[in-house]
């Protein structure tokens, strides 16, 4: 029987109500009296040098305020980055200074080189028409061998070159991993690009900066997964705002997936142009801005090496990688290909010996940064395709080659050869589940049939294991973040026993205000109508790291747990005052307090309004009141895993790909809220359906996005994709936090590109194929089985 | 958008005099012209609503024909042209159901779309283009991508298609944008068949002829066996080589007949 | 400037536009009713959806003014006369059809205008239906759920 409430329990959604009657207020639906709109003149050319910039026509047209160019911006900051990478040689990675506005040259389409501020956003975009900006233009550099080559032109002049790092993990293991390739008995080679690709939340992003000059106060509305974030790199680093002085507030945000987390230009431009005009001053990206604004996504060129031995237990993995870093260092770009991507290069296997060597490239391009995932599906893509090469070229059978090779159970917790140290996981127990619910001994069958229709029918498995709820401090540290990566929560009891959760975690989606109540409820034995959620605003919330990496419930649910530890010793504090008790007697549950062994009892109501109207209270021993505070900063990452399905037919004569089914089962320890749970699944699944099938981000060789509106840019929809089938009935919980989760909004966009790819190449294994590029577009796999053939 | 005036006349005749301005607009649905305006690439200083005309409005059946009027939407010739089943399933499967609800077939034709659907209807049903002075036969109003015989403030007052004995339309969508990569109308009359394929030329809609003489001859796909389209003039982008869309126009055709 | 009326929700409305003024932008700035949302320019991803005249349009491809006498339906006016959840809407939350929401006016909109053509659409014919909606966070698995659901309640 499921329970009705609770940890485990599926309420619906609070958060709907206000979305499915169009109540929802998101940034762009946020209007200050007295707002004027700004529009951002973009580079149209990927390279080259501004000679000049006139904006005297434009500024006698009607309406406009102020035209801002980078002059406006000598000695503000340029956006930070906020991971520095060490290469291989130990010297930190090249920074190009990344300005509000293109100082001197712009580096990609899309690059703002001006911003017309005027009372209307016609008039604006009038005078941007009328603004002069004369560049010489240079050569663009978008392929990323190509920008490593001598001579290639540079993106950034005052850097040696367009190498960012070239960075080796885990380096003293270089010349082992390539000893045992070279004595492998056998090796298994494939080359791939993981597409680029554009989030592409549903939402275009939003700011609107507001200035009160009484008191000196700024306030940015933004978009954002993670407000403190936005205002500790924009309050320190960009516009020199102390943090008493920046609210930042991230309303209902219309989905993230990455793209969101990132500190952009337009929030720091619209903040300090709010006081420069004393005007409040709104920006709404267009969708055609947004595909040359906000961080594209993945973008590697990959080579691996497996090296097995002749009973196929795997001995060395190597691999080299490009990885796009686009014009200029977004916020946690650096991070994506060593530490989110390198670490993970060990997948679910024993694999004693592991070498990553990335080289990351500057490239006349929007700069790249995490999208869901974000570093991990690149590395689960590779090592899963090519473990399935490798069984196909040994004639073993995918699940048997993988679970030979699995660690297993009794293995944790189990330190891989990249610094990881999974805590807990039960990889045949996953494998197990998938080949039943998949149905995998009935595929040939289904083949058959598929056949009959003139289809070519294939079926892929794969594995994932990914490293979230990011994650230890002083670790992160040490790989180069330039921030904490804890989580805070106030639990804040009020007098009549109803509670606020002031959580550092942002929700743009995820439905944290239905799920964190879920837990603090039961903790307490309170109904859940009793807890509300407070996040998205600096103003209300001590601090917070937001949400990303999948680590709300596993870092900003522990600090809510720890805060609400804290209540309840108070709370037996009190309660041991009322009932004249020791403290120690005092026992805490479905929300009474009771003495153990008499028929004492005080209600949860009768100790809160006691905290509040302390007139018999232990005023001498404890502080009124009943509010605490936690950070929560995790022991170790989490360690979420599993096994995914997919079949596909092939149109022999199209080449044309229909997903038949696609079945996730994972691990993801405790579960707070299963409904939940499975959307955010379902939602993995669709972007790793689209990024395997359908996404691609294309430059011409000019630098001139190809794919840059919903006409060129294949966005997953209802009739691409089946009803999935997905399972979280495995639960190894994690061992370090407190609620034994480990996040699971990452996992299905992990997950399943490889098991869709491998499905399409064992459909035409027999034409020859061996491998195709994402998207499996229908002209591509057309292509390559005229190749094969 | 530039600003500009609207005007909704409720005749033929208000609306021509309305378009003699030099930088007036037709409006029929307005699912292209809109978004081409919001990017400021069109910039008609009046825009005439064709939506308030009576008479352009409707699908009627008979004499062998069916008539669509110039501002009828996809959606109702989708639900009214069931005389013509494959021009009706053509009519349904354009953009998506809103843009069915508004789009026109007047607002199609005239605006020659090299991907779009309703090109290919005409030219394989061999259609008349009816307008406000003249009856212009399908083959002279096609003229290449975004070109039609159309004079400046001329108006598509309706469409009528002669009824085949046997017709398909065969759509293979661009992944992204759900316009045809290449569509193929295969549509079958006593004097003969006509094939008309959209989405795949550099010069738009066009006729193919060979395919045409071989299914006069013998309605059967074996009689496109040994046909080839050449990929010459075939549009090649990043959805497709002009090879690839070659290919499709002879796979879609034989599914076309497969399917009549 | 011209002016348009209009019925939005069974209320009688009009106001001075532009001819440029989209129907999107004189519900949303004009009416501040803000549940319509703009997801992008190119008439394709639904999240302005709303029904003209009794059938669903993208008010962002639709000028105010050739909406000028028409009835108007946003997200707004779905739910019930006593405020509480719609059919539909309440099954998009009993199924979890929605996550960040923003597309869940249009995709309701949208669901709305086929269960009024088709009162038992097949799974197929729901997710062709939603051919000009574009989700991206649900993956439309329980959008679909959502839909038969309200289908099989509506009869």
């Amino acid at each position: 029987m499921p329970k009705d409430h609770g940890i485990g329990a599926s309420p619906k959604r609070r958060e709907d109500v206000r979305f499915l009657t169009g109540n929802g207020q998101y940034t762009d639906d946020i209007n200050i009296h007295g707002q004027s709109h700004v529009h951002f003149l973009r580079s149209d050319v990927a390279h080259g040098t501004i000679r000049s910039i006139d904006t005297s026509a434009a500024e006698a047209m009607p309406g406009v305020i102020r035209i801002f160019t980078s002059a406006d911006f000598e000695g503000v900051g340029g956006v930070p980055c906020g991971w520095q990478v060490t290469d291989r040689f130990g010297e930190p990675m090249q920074e190009p200074k990344h300005p509000i506005l293109a100082e001197g040259k712009v580096r990609y389409v899309g690059e703002i080189i001006v911003a017309v501020v005027a009372e209307t956003l016609e008039q604006a975009r009038d005078a941007a028409e009328a603004v002069v900006v004369d560049i010489d233009e240079l050569p663009a550099v978008i392929d990323m061998k190509a920008a490593l080559e001598d001579g290639a032109t540079k993106v950034h002049d005052d850097l040696p070159g367009n190498l960012c790092f070239d960075w080796g993990f885990v380096e003293e293991n270089r010349d082992a991993v390539d000893a045992a390739i070279k004595g492998a008995a056998h090796v298994t080679t494939l080359e791939l690009r993981n597409n680029r690709l554009i989030a592409n939340p549903m939402e275009p992003r939003v700011a609107i900066g507001d200035y009160n000059a009484s008191n000196e106060e700024h306030t940015l509305y933004t978009t954002s997964q993670n407000p403190h974030v936005i205002r500790l790199l924009m309050g320190a680093f960009v516009l020199g705002i102390p943090e008493h002085k920046l609210r930042v507030v991230a309303p209902d945000v219309g989905g993230g997936f990455g793209t969101k987390i990132f500190h952009y230009a337009e929030e720091a431009f619209c903040t300090f142009a709010a006081k420069a005009v004393n005007r409040p001053v709104k920006w709404t990206s267009t969708r055609a801005e947004a595909f040359i604004s906000d961080a594209h996504g993945r973008d590697h060129v990959t080579r691996i090496e497996l090296a097995l031995d002749k009973d196929g237990k795997f001995l060395a993995v190597r691999t080299d990688t490009y990885a796009n870093m686009g014009a200029y260092l977004s916020t946690f770009a650096p991070s994506v290909p060593t530490w989110l991507h390198g670490t993970l290069m060990a997948g679910n296997y024993t694999t004693p010996l592991v070498y990553v060597n990335v080289k990351a490239v500057f490239t006349n391009t929007v700069p790249v940064d995490a999208y869901r995932g974000a570093g991990r599906p690149e590395a689960t893509f590779q090592l899963e395709r090519v473990i399935d090469k490798a069984a196909r070229e040994l004639g073993i059978d995918p699940i048997e080659l993988r679970r030979r090779n699995f660690i297993k159970p009794d293995q944790f917790p189990y330190a891989t050869p990249v610094a990881l140290e999974y805590d807990t996981g039960n990889y045949d127990a996953t494998m197990d589940k998938l080949v039943e619910i998949a149905d995998i001994r009935g595929f040939g069958k289904r083949k058959a049939e598929s056949a009959e229709r003139g289809k070519l029918r294939g079926l892929g498995i794969n594995c994932y294991i990914e490293a979230c709820g990011i994650a230890p401090s002083n670790l992160v540290g040490q790989l180069g973040a330039r921030a904490g990566l804890y989580e805070s929560a106030t639990v804040r009891v009020n007098a009549t026993g109803s509670i606020s959760v002031f959580t550092g975690s942002h929700s743009h989606g995820q439905g944290h205000e239905t799920t964190f109540p879920q837990v603090v409820a039961e903790m307490l034995g309170i109904d859940e109508s009793q807890v509300d959620i407070v996040h998205g605003d600096t103003s209300k919330i001590p601090m917070g790291m937001g949400t990303y990496g999948s680590r709300s419930i596993a870092v900003g649910g522990s600090a809510m747990v720890r805060a609400t530890e804290k209540i309840i010793a108070k709370a037996k504090k009190i309660a041991a005052h009322l009932m004249e008790a020791g403290e120690e007697d005092v026992e805490f549950a479905d929300g009474t307090f009771t003495v153990a062994g008499t028929d004492k009892s005080v209600a949860w109501g009768d100790v809160t309004l006691a905290a509040y109207v302390p007139h018999n209270y232990p005023l001498e021993d404890l502080e009124p009141g009943l509010e605490e505070t936690a950070f929560y900063d995790p022991a170790n990452f989490t360690y979420p895993a599993g096994a995914y399905a997919c079949e596909v037919e092939v149109d022999p004569e199209t080449g044309k790909v229909d997903v038949m089914s696609m079945t996730a089962v994972d691990d993801f320890g405790n579960v707070i809220n299963p409904m939940i749970v499975d959307g955010q699944v379902h939602g993995g699944l669709a972007q790793g359906i689209g990024q395997a099938l359908l996404e691609a981000c294309v430059y011409d060789d000019d630098g001139q996005l190809l794919s840059g509106s919903y006409m060129d840019y294949a966005m997953p929809r209802a009739d691409d994709l089946p009803s999935f089938t997905v399972d979280h009935s495995c639960q190894t919980p994690c061992t370090h936090n407190p609620l034994g989760v480990k996040g699971c909004g990452e996992a299905g966009a992990i997950g399943s590109p490889p098991s869709l790819v491998n499905a399409v190449v064992d459909a035409l294994s027999e034409a020859g194929v061996t491998h195709i590029d994402m998207p499996l577009s229908p002209s591509r796999v057309w292509s390559a089985i005229q190749a094969a053939r | 958008m530039y600003d500009f005036e609207f005007v909704k006349p409720s005749t033929v005749a208000d609306a021509v005099a309305a378009l003699a301005d030099e930088d007036a607009m037709a409006l029929g649905g307005g699912q292209t012209l809109i978004p081409t305006m919001k990017q400021r690439l069109a910039s008609p200083s009046k825009l005439v609503s064709l939506a308030g005309i009576a008479d352009l409005q409707g699908v009627t059946t008979g004499g062998g024909s069916v008539s669509v009027g110039g501002a009828t939407t996809h959606a109702t010739v989708a639900a009214e042209a069931g005389a013509y089943p494959a021009l009706a399933a053509l009519a349904g499967d354009i953009g998506d159901p809103a843009v069915r609800n508004r789009g026109t077939i007047g607002g199609s034709v005239a605006n020659n779309d090299p991907s779009a659907d309703y090109p290919a209807a005409a030219l394989a049903s061999g259609a008349t283009i009816r307008t406000d002075r003249r009856e212009i036969a399908a083959d002279d109003f096609f003229q290449g991508m975004f070109e039609t015989a159309l004079e400046d403030g001329e108006i598509i007052t309706a469409v009528d298609f002669p009824i085949p004995e046997a017709a398909n339309y065969q759509k293979f969508k661009q992944p992204a944008s759900r316009f045809a990569l290449v569509g193929v109308m295969v549509a079958k009359y006593p004097d003969g068949v006509r094939v008309a394929v959209t989405g795949a030329s550099e010069n738009g809609v066009f006729r193919w002829k060979e395919a045409e003489t071989a299914l006069t001859k013998d309605f059967r796909t074996d009689a496109l066996m040994d046909l080839d389209i050449n990929p010459l003039n075939m549009i090649s982008d990043l959805h497709g080589t002009g090879e690839y869309r070659a290919h499709l126009v002879k796979v879609l055709t034989k599914r076309a007949v497969a399917t009549c | 400037m011209p002016t348009v009326s209009m019925t939005v929700n069974g209320k009688t409305v009009s106001g001075e536009v532009e001819g440029r003024t989209l129907l999107s932008q004189f519900l949303r700035e004009g009416l501040s009713l803000t549940g319509t949302h703009i997801g992008c320019d190119t008439a394709q991803c639904g999240a302005c959806t709303v029904h003209v005249d009794g059938v669903a349009v993208k008010s962002c491809n639709m000028l105010a003014l050739e909406a000028d006498g028409a009835e108007v339906r946003t997200i707004e006016g779905m739910a019930n006369p006593d405020g509480s959840l719609g059919v539909i809407q309440a099954a998009f939350q009993e199924h979890h059809g929605l996550q960040c929401g923003f597309c869940t006016p249009g995709m309701v909109m949208a669901a709305a205008d086929l269960l009024a053509a088709n009162s038992a659409p097949s799974e197929a014919e729901i997710r062709a239906h939603l051919d000009g909606n574009i989700c991206r966070c649900t993956g439309y698995h329980n959008i679909v759920k959502s839909i038969q659901a309200a289908a099989a309640q509506l009869g």
